[in-house]
């Protein structure tokens, strides 16, 4: 187990280091640079910001100071907020980021993986057509729609939740999560039935049903077990994914996190804080992918068998 | 049995977060009940202010923010926009219009206890100055004799700009040319007050993002202090006792919340989390007008809407080209169709009534009048007109009128115009390098007064960026109009350059900016005006009206 997890951390320093270098030429190849303005900066000024950024140096030698900067741990001074360093931004958006995804993710997997499960027992019949259907129109519509369409309802209609805010009135986290989680819930559920769907017609279903075992045991302790296989796999991605997809919803509800940094710095062209959440995003998923195979081995004997035998 | 114990800690897991998640799910007071209980000013402050050093920030959330937290010499009355004493308590001005001296009040202190001095302008403006500070505004400071040279670097002293401190309350201010606006600069927040021993205690002078301006650092002399600055959500100030107008200030507080989502940012005034917003969505406009016209403000803005022409390309290099389109534009279709929020047509290119300026009306919609001119050019009826391209920012808003605007162009002059939008900071550098046929544009001025509008189109300015020049029109704004004290005698030299620069049409005015903003009717003191500027220290809110039905 050890040398598996060893060889995938390897594996991952030059992925990261491709990441690095083709986002840091790319960043400076797009047209328009970080100080561009409406009004024009008169030379002097662009002279002296450019000095102080080392925006003046040859391109390599600012690669090759950025990589230096980033072997201890240092992503740099942010364009766009003269007095933060990119490592002040992430520190202060990821937490409010990671809870978001954190509700999300618990949404999704409670809505996704009891619709999945239940559309299962009763494949094709009603039991089963509703929620899959309520799961494509899920999967089909986008946060930028479900998010207003929920506030409108729940928000300004009802009043009974905030319609924007986090954590300054108390329910103003359930929209945002229940918005960013319905997508993945939607997916969950998709997959939940398939696994599911294929595990309760195994072998070992049938024997512990045949031990006289009541269904909701055989369900929940046989079946689930097997058939969220495939849902702990996507798990990893997903929550990567949620972390570094949360923008939209973040928009919509006034969410201070990490999303909202990362486009708003491509738009203003922030050179450092578009390489430094696009370094940090990377490393996560790369980090999310390998948890969900250490747990796809850990919860599923057959590979944990193949990893031993050193194959 | 070690997978029951994983199941049920996980279950625990899952429930203990949904509990917190759900933790007193039931409405609560929304801003406005407990911002009109306390005095807390709930404030939609558009984009995330970038920074809160006042000689670093560009941006118009930035100086709504440092408008409280800071105060300059002279401010300006609401109202009327005329100056109005501040920091100064009066002033005199030389009868060349030359010299300024300032009559600092005795009772003005920072926030820390420590008095107000006039070393302390001479301090902040020689700090404004520093070329390391990268300051984007330094230019305000301009009028200020030697203070252009200074800036750039072309003397190393600056006992030669003319700021001279006469003693503690006495200043002295000596500029290049009678400049008359220069008291509507000085309430611009390039020209305000910053406290030395606290910048100094942070680091250099000239040091960009020092941690001077962070919440327990920052010390102002505004008639509000800093309290709390969250990224990307929102900066909270507090009543400053020790301000000299303290007892006329209403307010405890104010919350300028970051918001850059106009439709968010609506949703948030519709459940009460605001009584005041940035902006409101354009098709919102025309539903409020109609239902709650009482909570909508609009009132027209010192800024245009227009499009630069680029005069260095052969067929618009001819003025009856320029004029054709400009008259084949229906400006009033576009405000009453397009845009909808109350905008007005513009026929100038300096905002009608700035200040008491007017230009006359240079041009008119005149389809019949533009195809004419268009056949003397060589085109008739569009013939063989190159292929020309309208580039706008890409924003649904500039789209639809861009649309618009080729389709008058097709139907009117029979020319063929093809749409092109790029990302903001690459149409910057389009428009900047002169890769660009046509392209749309907006203007805000930094001043009231025709100056800010006009001197950009002199020969070379920075933001002229077409091509054109004409030598009287330099004259006129930069040698005749700065050496004219009389404020009509000017208007009328600016009057005549601005007939200049639209006869020559070098840009298409289409319509004059609009601020508009949703406002709470418990909000009592605002006073609409042409810059949409408001004086915090006369705001206050009115607890009985909390309860208005907003929806």
């Amino acid at each position: 187990m050890f040398k598996f997890i060893s060889s995938r951390l390897l594996q991952a320093i030059p992925v990261l280091l491709v990441v690095i270098t083709a986002t840091f030429f790319l960043v400076r190849a797009a047209p328009g640079g970080p100080f561009s303005a409406e009004k024009a900066v008169p030379p002097e000024v662009i002279k002296a910001l450019e000095a102080q950024y080392k925006l003046d140096q040859p391109v390599w030698q600012q690669y090759l100071s950025y990589l230096g900067d980033l072997a201890q741990g240092e992503f740099g001074p942010s364009f766009r907020y003269p007095g933060r360093t990119v490592n002040e931004l992430i520190a202060g958006g990821l937490p409010i980021t990671a809870e978001l995804a954190l509700y999300a993710m618990l949404v999704a997997i409670i809505i996704g993986v009891s619709a999945g499960v239940f559309a299962a027992l009763k494949p094709n019949t009603p039991q089963d057509y509703i929620p899959m259907s309520a799961a494509m129109i899920g999967i089909c519509m986008p946060s930028f729609l479900m998010g207003p369409l929920l506030v409108l309802i729940f928000g300004v209609w009802l009043e009974w939740l905030p319609v924007s805010g986090w954590g300054d009135l108390p329910g103003d986290k359930i929209l945002p999560a229940v918005t960013l989680g319905s997508g993945y819930a939607a997916f969950l559920a998709r997959l939940s039935r398939g696994g599911m769907l294929e595990v309760m017609s195994q072998d070992y279903i049938r024997t512990a049903r045949a031990k006289g075992l009541p269904e909701w045991v055989v369900v929940l302790k046989h079946g689930l077990r097997g058939g969220l296989i495939p849902v702990v796999a996507f798990l990893g991605p997903a929550f990567a994914g949620l972390l570094s997809g949360s923008f939209v919803v973040e928009t919509i509800f006034q969410i201070p996190g990490l999303g909202r940094f990362y486009v708003q710095a491509a738009f203003n062209r922030d050179y450092t804080m578009i390489l430094g959440t696009t370094v940090f995003f990377a490393t996560l998923i790369i980090l999310f992918n390998l948890l969900s195979d250490i747990i796809a081995v850990w919860i599923n004997p057959k590979l944990r068998h193949q990893i031993q035998d050193g194959q | 049995m070690h997978n029951k114990k994983n199941f049920r800690s996980i279950t625990t897991l899952i429930t203990g977060l949904l509990l917190f998640l759900l933790v007193g799910c039931s409405g609560g007071e929304n801003n406005v009940t407990t911002g009109n209980r306390g005095g807390i000013l709930h404030w939609g402050n558009g984009t995330d202010p970038q920074e809160l050093d006042p000689h670093i920030v560009t941006g118009i959330p930035e100086h709504h923010i440092l408008t409280a937290l800071l105060e300059g010499l002279v401010a300006k009355d609401p109202a009327t926009l005329e100056p109005i004493p501040a920091v100064a308590k009066e002033w005199d001005i030389s009868d060349d219009g030359k010299i300024y001296t300032f009559q600092l009040r005795h009772n003005a202190v920072w926030s820390n206890g420590d008095p107000v001095t006039a070393h302390d302008f001479a301090w902040s403006w020689w700090r404004a100055l520093q070329p390391a500070l990268g300051n984007q505004y330094a230019y305000m400071l301009f009028p200020i004799k030697n203070s252009e040279a200074y800036a750039k670097g072309e003397i190393d002293d600056f006992s030669q700009v003319g700021v001279k401190v006469l003693d503690d309350y006495t200043l002295q201010v000596e500029l290049t040319n009678a400049t008359p606006y220069f008291l509507q600069l000085l309430d611009h927040y390039s020209m305000f007050p910053v406290h030395r021993p606290t910048i100094e205690k942070f680091g250099k002078p000239d040091e960009r993002g020092s941690l001077w301006t962070r919440p327990g650092n920052f010390v102002g002399n505004g008639p509000f202090v800093l309290k709390e600055w969250k990224l990307f959500k929102r900066v909270n100030v507090g009543k400053n006792p020790q301000y000299w107008d303290a007892n006329k200030v209403k307010l405890n507080g104010i919350s300028f919340h970051s918001i850059e989502n106009v439709t968010t940012e609506e949703r948030m005034f519709r459940s009460g989390q605001l009584h005041h917003t940035a902006s409101i969505p354009i098709d919102k406009v025309a539903i409020y007008k109609k239902d709650k016209p009482h909570q909508l403000y609009t009132h027209s803005y010192l800024g245009n809407y227009f499009y630069r022409i680029n005069t260095k390309l052969p067929h618009l290099n001819d003025k009856r080209v320029r004029q054709a389109l400009a008259m084949s534009i229906d400006s009033k279709q576009i405000t009453e169709k397009v845009t909808k929020g109350g905008e007005v047509p513009a026929y100038t290119f300096t905002p009608p009534d700035t200040l008491g300026y007017s230009a006359k009306p240079a041009f008119e919609f005149n389809p019949k009048k533009a195809r004419q001119l268009l056949a003397e050019a060589g085109y008739p009826n569009g013939k063989d007109f190159p292929v020309t391209e309208l580039l706008y920012n890409t924003s649904e808003g500039h789209r639809k009128i861009a649309v618009a605007i080729q389709q008058m162009w097709n139907k009117y002059l029979g020319v063929n115009i093809i749409l092109n939008n790029q990302d903001w900071k690459v149409y910057l550098d389009s428009v900047n390098n002169g890769d660009y046929t046509i392209a749309r544009a907006g203007w805000i001025g930094d001043y009231v007064d025709p100056n800010t509008f006009l001197d950009m189109w002199v020969k070379d300015g920075g933001n002229n960026r077409t091509g054109w020049s004409n030598p009287r029109y330099d004259e006129l704004i930069l040698k005749l109009a700065p050496k004219t004290t009389d404020r009509s005698e000017r208007y009328k030299l600016m009057a005549e350059a601005e007939a200049i620069l639209l006869e020559d049409m070098p840009i298409i005015p289409i319509y004059i900016y609009n601020s508009k903003s949703l406002v709470h009717p418990s909000l009592k003191g605002l006073e609409p005006n042409i810059l949409n500027y408001s004086l915090y220290k006369n705001l206050s809110l009115d607890p009985d009206l909390s309860g208005v039905k907003l929806n």
